[in-house]
C-alpha cells in the first residue's frame, strides 16, 4: 500500500501514522511536504495526520485548507482512491469542503484525551472492510474542536445517505448522548462523502495499534484499506 | 540616567565585586546586563556551594549537570535527555502564560542537547484545593500547560499535584522534559571556536519577561499587576517549528552547538557558550531580527521573548541554515560571532555598548554566604483526637474522607486536559504512581517518577528529603525498573532567612545521601528560593524526578492488574509513621519534629527483592505504599482493578500506623497463589504478611468495613 502523509506547519501525528502503518503493514508511507504541488507517483492512500496545523490560528484547519498540496489531495480523491482524515485532518477536510459539517469546541470546552469507544456503522468502506458492521473499537480521542455539527436537514441527509462510518457508543455499543465524549451531533465521530472515499473521524486510529499501548483496535483499518486497496486495483 | 545597583537587583558587596573585576565602574548597559545574570535566578549564587554536594557521575551517567540537560545512557546508542525546572513566579502572576511558557522553556533546553523532545512531566502545587482562588488558578495553570504541550507535539505523561494553603500566594509549577537523543550526536555548548557564527533562529525579539529572571528572584509582592511586562507569552505553534528545524538541521551536521534562550535571552545564551567555551563572543544587536521598535540594544540583550535558539556554527554552514528554517517558516539570522580575546560584548552597528570578560557574565558570579540557623524544635503536642480503631466507624470514616481529598482524590479533570499519547509510546498514563514510555529506537522501556512531600520536608528536611527521593525511586523498582539518575527542583522560601537555609541546606543533603548510596545521580535540576508573598510562605518543596530502565517489556510490573483468587502481600512492614502523614493533617494531630527512618541497606533489600518479583514474574500486580498509606493504595488498586480485596488484618491498636501511616520501603502485591513460595523466597530478609485475599466487589475487612467499589470509586472522583 503506498501511502502518503502530508505535512503541514504544526502537524503532529505524522510520525505516529508513518509508525502505525509500518507496525501493522510492514510498508514505508511517505511524508509529503504541504507546499508541494504533487504527491508522490503511485499514491493510493493519503492521509491528513492530526496535530495544530499553523497552530490552530484563525480556525482549526482553515490555513492548512488553502495549502499547495491540497489540489493535488483533491485530484486524488476524484480519482476515487482513499483519503483519511485524522483529528486536524478531520477539519482540514471539512474546510475544504470534501466533507460536509464543522467540528466545533466540546461541550465541556475542554480539551479531552482518552479512550472512547465508537461503534462501526458501516463495513462497506475501503477503511472499514475488516471490521465487523456493529463491533465496537477502543480507541483515542485527543481534542479541543471535536464535536461535529451540521444543520438539520443537512444531518438528516447524512443519515439517510448512510454515511456515518463510526459512531459514540458505549462500550456494550450503545449510542447515546451520554457516551458522547464532546457532544457531537448524533454522537458521530466519522463520516464519508457520497462515494465513500474520503473519510474524516476525530478518533486516532493510529494510536490503538499496538496492544501494549491500550489498544489494536485501529489496526484493522490500516488492514482493511491494504485490502480493499489490492482488491479494487486489481493487483 | 544610570540606575542604581539596588534597582537592578545587586546587592552593595557584588557592586563592589564588579569594580574590582572591571577595574572600572559597569556603564548603564553592563549594569542590567550584571544585574540579571547575578541574580539568583541565573547565578545559584545561594546555593552553588550546596549543589556541589550532588553526586553527579557513574552509573549511567553521560552527561551531569552544566549543560542545558543531564544524559543518561538507554542502552542501543541512546541517551534520555531530561531536566526538570521552575516557572513558579510568572505561574502566580500569570497563571495561563506562566505554566505555558515553562513548559515551552524546558522543552528547549532538551533540545539544545540534540534531543528530540519526548515527554513532559509536570509537579504542581496548589493552594488549598477546596478554595475559588485554587480553582482558577489551577484552571489556568493546566489550559497553559495543556494549551502548549497539546499543540507542540510532546505528551504530557504524567506528573504529580498537590495541595496545601501554603501555597495560596505561592503555586508551584515545575515542569520535566524528557527527550531521546542518540550518544554520538549529543550538543555541547562547551564546544566553540573562534570565527564560528552565532544564529538566532526563531521568534523575532520583543520587549517581553525583560529581566524576568530578576523577578524569579525575589519575593511576591502585592502589586503584582507591575510584573506582567516580565511575563513572556508564548506561542507553542512556533516552538513546534523550532524543534522540527533545529533537529533538521543538527541532523545534518551543520551545527557546533546549540544554546536556548530562556532567562536573560541573548545574553545568558550566548555569554555562556563564550564562558563554557573558554572564547569570547561579539553580539550585533542591530542584527536582530524585532517585532518592536526603537529597542534599546540592552532591552534586546535581556529579552526574554520565547521561541529562539542560539546555534553555533561554522560560516559556510549559514547558507544552509537559512535554507531550513525558511521552510519552517523561522526568522533566522547570525547575530554574532565567537571570538578569541575571552569578552562578551555587545554592538550596537559601530557602538560598543557592552564589553565584559565572559566568564563574569555567563560563568560565575561571587557565591552568597547566608548565615544559617537550626529551627527550634516543634513542641511536642499531646496528640488531639488520637486515632482509635476501635472507635466504631473509625477507619471506614477516614479513608472515605481521605479518599476524597484533593491530593488523593482522582486527578483525571486535570490530566485528560493534556495530549498524553501524541508520538505513541505511552504504556502507562498519567493516573498512576509511575508513567512509562517506550523508546521506538532501542525498544526498551523508561519509567518516569515524580514526588514532592512538603509536610515531611517541614517536620525534618533532610530524612523528609530522602523519603521524598526513595517514594520516586520505590515505584520504579516495584514496577520492576533500575533507576538511572534523577533531576531536582529546589523550591523554597527567602534563603536570606536563616532557618530557611538551614532546611534548604539540610534537604539538600537528604537528597545527597540518597543519590549516594542508592546511587541515582544528579544530573540535572533548577533551584528557585523567594517564594514568598505578603503574609505567606511555601513550606520546603524539594521535588525530584527519576528516570528509569526496563531490562525487558515483559518485566513491567502494572499497578492495578488485580485477578480474583490472588494473594494480598504486604512486603516490607517497618518505617511507616502516622508524623506528616495526610491522616495526621487532617485529624489535626500535630507534627512532631522527629526524623523518619533513613535505612539505606533496606531500601537496597527492598529493591533487590522487588526487581526479583517482577523479572521472575511472582506476581500479578505490585504498588508501592504512597499518599495516604496502605488501605488508600488498596483501594486505589481495586478501583482501577474492577475487583475488590478482602482484607485479614487482626485489629490491634497499631491498625492505623498500618493502614495510614506513610513512609518506608513498602509495596502491594497481589500473587497467583502458584507463585506464592517463590513470591516470600523472593522477599527472603524482608518481612511480608499475606494480609487478604483478591475477589468479589468491595474492599472488606472484617466487622471494621465492608464497602462495595462503586461507592469507593464515587467518591475518590469527587
Amino acid at each position: 500500500m503506498k501511502t502518503s502523509v502530508v505535512v503541514f506547519p504544526g502537524s503532529n501525528c505524522d510520525l505516529d501514522v508513518v509508525h502505525a502503518v509500518r507496525a501493522t503493514l510492514q510498508t514505508e508511507a511517505s511524508l509529503v511536504w504541504h507546499e508541494d504541488s504533487e504527491l508522490p507517483e503511485g499514491t493510493e492512500l493519503v492521509v491528513l495526520p492530526g496535530g495544530f496545523s499553523y497552530g490552530d490560528y484563525l480556525r482549526c484547519g482553515a490555513m492548512a485548507a488553502k495549502s499547495r498540496i491540497i489540489g493535488a489531495v483533491r485530484k486524488h480523491a476524484e480519482r476515487g482512491l482513499p483519503l483519511l482524515g485524522i483529528c486536524n485532518g478531520f477539519q482540514v477536510l471539512t474546510e475544504t469542503g470534501l466533507l460536509p459539517g464543522a467540528l466545533l469546541a466540546n461541550r465541556s470546552l475542554s480539551f479531552i484525551c482518552d479512550y472512547c469507544h465508537v461503534r462501526v456503522e458501516r463495513n462497506d468502506t475501503p477503511f472499514t472492510c475488516m471490521y465487523g458492521k456493529g463491533q465496537v473499537l477502543r480507541i483515542p480521542i485527543a481534542h479541543y474542536e471535536g464535536l461535529y455539527f451540521l444543520p438539520a436537514a443537512d444531518l438528516d441527509a447524512l443519515e439517510r445517505e448512510g454515511r456515518v462510518v463510526f459512531r459514540y457508543c458505549s462500550p456494550e455499543g450503545d449510542v447515546d448522548e451520554r457516551f458522547s465524549p464532546n457532544g457531537s451531533l448524533n454522537g458521530i465521530a466519522g463520516v464519508t462523502n457520497t462515494r465513500g472515499n474520503v473519510l474524516g473521524m476525530m478518533p486516532h486510529p493510529e494510536r490503538a495499534g499496538e496492544s501494549l499501548l491500550g489498544s489494536s483496535d485501529g489496526a484493522v483499518l490500516w488492514r482493511s484499506l491494504h485490502k480493499w486497496l489490492e482488491g479494487s486495483l486489481g493487483k | 540616567m544610570k540606575p542604581d545597583f539596588r534597582e537592578v537587583g545587586l546587592k552593595e558587596s557584588e557592586y563592589r565585586a564588579i569594580i574590582k573585576i572591571l577595574g572600572r565602574e559597569p556603564n548603564t548597559p553592563e549594569l542590567r546586563i550584571l544585574g540579571v545574570m547575578w541574580s539568583e535566578h541565573c547565578s545559584y549564587k545561594s546555593t552553588r556551594p550546596l549543589l556541589a554536594k550532588f553526586p553527579n557521575t557513574g552509573g549511567a551517567v553521560v552527561q551531569g549537570p552544566g549543560e542545558n540537560a543531564g544524559i543518561v545512557d538507554a542502552g542501543g546508542g541512546w541517551g534520555v535527555a531530561f531536566k526538570v525546572e521552575s516557572h513558579n513566579h510568572p505561574s502566580a502572576v500569570a497563571p495561563f502564560q506562566g505554566a505555558a511558557t515553562g513548559v515551552g522553556g524546558i522543552i528547549r533546553d532538551i533540545l539544545a542537547m540534540g534531543a528530540r523532545p519526548v515527554a513532559t512531566l509536570d509537579g504542581l502545587c496548589l493552594g488549598d484545593g477546596n478554595s475559588a482562588h485554587t480553582r482558577s488558578l489551577a484552571e489556568g495553570i493546566v489550559k497553559g500547560i495543556a494549551g502548549y504541550g497539546n499543540a507542540v507535539g510532546v505528551p504530557t505523561v504524567g506528573g504529580k499535584t498537590i495541595y496545601d494553603g501554603c501555597y495560596n500566594g505561592n503555586p508551584l509549577v515545575n515542569a520535566m522534559c524528557v527527550g531521546i537523543v542518540p550518544l554520538d550526536s549529543v550538543v555541547s555548548s562547551k564546544t566553540a571556536k573562534p570565527g564560528q557564527l552565532a544564529i538566532l533562529v526563531g521568534s523575532r525579539t520583543g520587549r517581553d519577561g525583560i529581566a524576568g529572571a530578576a523577578f524569579a528572584s525575589s519575593e511576591l509582592t502585592d502589586d503584582t499587576r507591575s510584573s506582567r511586562p516580565k511575563i513572556q507569552i508564548g506561542d507553542p505553534f512556533v516552538e513546534k517549528l523550532l524543534i522540527e528545524c533545529c533537529l533538521d538541521i543538527h541532523s545534518r551536521g551543520l551545527i557546533v552547538g546549540m544554546q536556548d534562550m530562556g532567562a536573560a535571552g541573548i545574553t545568558s545564551s550566548s555569554s555562556e557558550i563564550a564562558a563554557k567555551s573558554g572564547t569570547g563572543i561579539v553580539i550585533r544587536s542591530d542584527l536582530v531580527p524585532l517585532r518592536e521598535e526603537n529597542m534599546k540594544p540592552w532591552e534586546i540583550a535581556l529579552s526574554e521573548s520565547q521561541e529562539r535558539m542560539l546555534l553555533i556554527a561554522e560560516p559556510e554552514n549559514l547558507p544552509e541554515i537559512e535554507r531550513t528554517a525558511r521552510k519552517w517558516e523561522l526568522e533566522c539570522a547570525p547575530i554574532g560571532e565567537i571570538t578569541d580575546d575571552g569578552l562578551f560584548v555587545i554592538m550596537d552597528k559601530d557602538e560598543m555598548i557592552v564589553s565584559l570578560p565572559a566568564g563574569m557574565v555567563g560563568g560565575s558570579c561571587p557565591v552568597l554566604p547566608w548565615p544559617s540557623r537550626k529551627p527550634a524544635e516543634k513542641t511536642i503536642m499531646q496528640r488531639t483526637a488520637a486515632p482509635s480503631a476501635d472507635q466504631p466507624g473509625y477507619i471506614l470514616d477516614q479513608l472515605l474522607g481521605m479518599l476524597g481529598d484533593p491530593n488523593l482524590a482522582d486527578k483525571s479533570e486535570i490530566y485528560h486536559q493534556y495530549d498524553y499519547m501524541v508520538q505513541t509510546n505511552t504504556v502507562i498514563p498519567p493516573g498512576s504512581g509511575i508513567s512509562v514510555i517506550r523508546i521506538r529506537e532501542n525498544g526498551r522501556l523508561i519509567g518516569l517518577t515524580m514526588e514532592v512531600d512538603p509536610w515531611k520536608c517541614d517536620i525534618d528536611p533532610f530524612t523528609g528529603a530522602a523519603e521524598t527521593f526513595l517514594k520516586a525511586l520505590r515505584p520504579l523498582w516495584v514496577s520492576g525498573a533500575e533507576h538511572l539518575a534523577m533531576t531536582n527542583c529546589l523550591n523554597y522560601p527567602s534563603p536570606e532567612n536563616p532557618e530557611n537555609f538551614w532546611v534548604l541546606s539540610r534537604s539538600v543533603e537528604g537528597f545527597a545521601a540518597v543519590a549516594r548510596d542508592l546511587v541515582c545521580p544528579v544530573v540535572s535540576g533548577n533551584v528557585s528560593l523567594y517564594n514568598e508573598s505578603t503574609g505567606s510562605r511555601i513550606l520546603p518543596s524539594p521535588l525530584v524526578g527519576v528516570v528509569g530502565l526496563y531490562e525487558k517489556t515483559e518485566n513491567l510490573l502494572r499497578e492495578s492488574t488485580l485477578r480474583d483468587g490472588d494473594l494480598i502481600f504486604l512486603a516490607g512492614t517497618s518505617g511507616a509513621t502516622l508524623n506528616g502523614s495526610h491522616l495526621a493533617r487532617r485529624t489535626g494531630m500535630e507534627p512532631i519534629s522527629t526524623p523518619f527512618d533513613y535505612l539505606p541497606e533496606r531500601e537496597v533489600a527492598f529493591m533487590r527483592s522487588a526487581l526479583k518479583t517482577s523479572r521472575e514474574n511472582l506476581a500479578s500486580s505490585g504498588r508501592a505504599i504512597a499518599g495516604g498509606g496502605l488501605l488508600i493504595s488498596m483501594a486505589k488498586t481495586c478501583i482501577a482493578s474492577g475487583r475488590g480485596i478482602r482484607l485479614d488484618i487482626p485489629v490491634s491498636a497499631k491498625l492505623p500506623e498500618l493502614l495510614f501511616g506513610e513512609g518506608g520501603a513498602r509495596a502491594l502485591y497481589s500473587v497467583p497463589p502458584s507463585c506464592e513460595n517463590q513470591f516470600i523466597s523472593a522477599w527472603s530478609g524482608i518481612p511480608v504478611i499475606r494480609i487478604g485475599e483478591a475477589g468479589g466487589s468491595e474492599l472488606s475487612m472484617g466487622t471494621v468495613m465492608n464497602i462495595p467499589l462503586h461507592h469507593l470509586e464515587q467518591i475518590w472522583r469527587r
